[in-house]
């Protein structure tokens, strides 16, 4: 079990509405996002696959590279591939930007 | 020739078996009536899995829903298969009786407040053991409370099926509905074959497994009520038939008598066809509801 933590001080674009998507199933990983009030985005990550901190960084730097909002993600994750992290992350943007 | 001529219904349909739990609970439900109880921003998570480095779900996977369902105030109770397979730990345990119970409060207060149950579930979870087995102990009391004013609807969809502890809240809620995809039973066949040795169950043999758990072979048994195809449409029909219904007259779990005369004339000295069985188990409770009548 490991706990990541990441922030992204220029996505500042305020958002309103919040998101949950996805299960803790084999392979998969649960995504809730929501606005943060600080203005910036803030990452924290719960994996049960330990090791893979730069993985998760460079997934998180591509989608902050073109999402802007200033959002608070938690991930609850139980072996998603980078793939599968990078889809349930554009399926959240899907839902708050509906 | 129209497209609906081409295109069976079936392939057209909409799944209830592919809608994860909280699409489930609102898909039974009248659009806009519901609001989530402890929802997953909530985060609510079991204690216990991250320290057995398991990562946790906010909901714990158990989904409860209040609103109405055909005007009929209701609490969905939605358990999500994908999540550890359904289990029951302390948090989607307590999520569960504090929903029934307040479903109790209310119909004893004058609004009465059915509940459905979705159970995709193998029961226990097993990483937090007496939690688990003391939530199943809670939700069962809390079934019987409330089974005393409004019905308790089971829907059992698959494709975990519902077993272990949890059959056990199937067994005593007012009405069963599942599909051929469903499986209900107490002891899971991997369970039985690690038990018993695979000569009693093969474990791998899926069609033996669906003749003995499967819904067809549930419903023709009469322990559940009603075999539905893989349709949410069809499913939120038949949810709502036995709401409007209501209580049955007699709970399936009251008629003990039946059931233990049944097992008692059970010939074990030869190998019991789940087809036969199905056709004793059948007459019996026919017997039993025209002498009641």
């Amino acid at each position: 079990m490991e706990q990541l933590k990441f922030d992204y001080p220029s996505a500042n674009r305020w958002i309103s509405k919040r998101a949950h998507v996805g299960i803790v199933g084999s392979g998969d990983m649960e995504v809730l996002m929501e606005p943060a009030e600080t203005g910036s985005a803030h990452v924290s990550i719960q994996t049960s696959v330990n090791g893979f901190g730069s993985s998760w960084k460079a997934v998180l730097d591509r989608f902050f590279a073109r999402f802007d909002g200033a959002v608070r993600i938690h991930i609850n994750d139980a072996g998603a591939t980078p793939g599968s992290v990078m889809l349930r992350l554009e399926q959240a943007v899907e839902v708050i930007e509906q | 020739m129209s497209v609906a001529t081409v295109i069976p219904a079936f392939v057209t349909r909409e799944s209830f078996i592919e809608l994860e739990a909280r699409d489930r609970a609102q898909a039974l439900m009248d659009p806009g009536s519901w609001r989530e109880l402890v929802g997953p921003f909530d985060r609510i998570e079991s204690p216990w899995l991250p320290m057995q480095s398991i990562a946790p779900q906010s909901d714990d996977g158990c989904v409860v829903l209040k609103g109405t369902i055909a005007g009929q105030a209701t609490v969905v109770i939605a358990l999500e298969g994908g999540f550890q397979a359904g289990s029951i730990g302390e948090v989607s345990g307590a999520k569960m009786t504090a929903a029934l119970d307040l479903a109790t409060h209310d119909s004893e207060n004058g609004r009465k407040t059915a509940a459905v149950l979705l159970l995709e579930t193998g029961g226990v979870r097993l990483q937090e053991a007496n939690l688990g087995l003391a939530a199943i102990a809670e939700v069962m009391a809390s079934i019987f409370a409330l089974r005393q004013h409004a019905p308790v609807v089971t829907v059992i969809a698959g494709t975990v099926g519902c077993f272990g502890g949890m059959s056990l809240v199937a067994g005593i809620s007012s009405y069963i509905l599942m599909t051929r995809e469903a499986r209900l039973g107490l002891n899971g066949a991997e369970v039985i074959e690690q038990e018993s040795g695979i000569e009693e169950f093969d474990s791998s043999d899926r069609a033996l497994i669906w003749a003995v758990f499967g819904g067809e072979q549930r419903v023709g048994m009469g322990v559940a009520d009603e075999l539905l195809q893989d349709d949410a449409k069809e499913i939120a029909a038949a949810v709502q038939r036995c709401l409007k219904v209501g209580l049955p007259v007699v709970h399936r779990s009251q008629q003990i008598d039946l059931y233990r005369d049944g097992i008692a004339a059970l010939d074990t000295s030869q190998q019991i066809e789940p087809l036969t069985l199905r056709k004793n188990w059948n007459n019996k409770q026919a017997k039993t509801k025209e002498g009641s009548a």
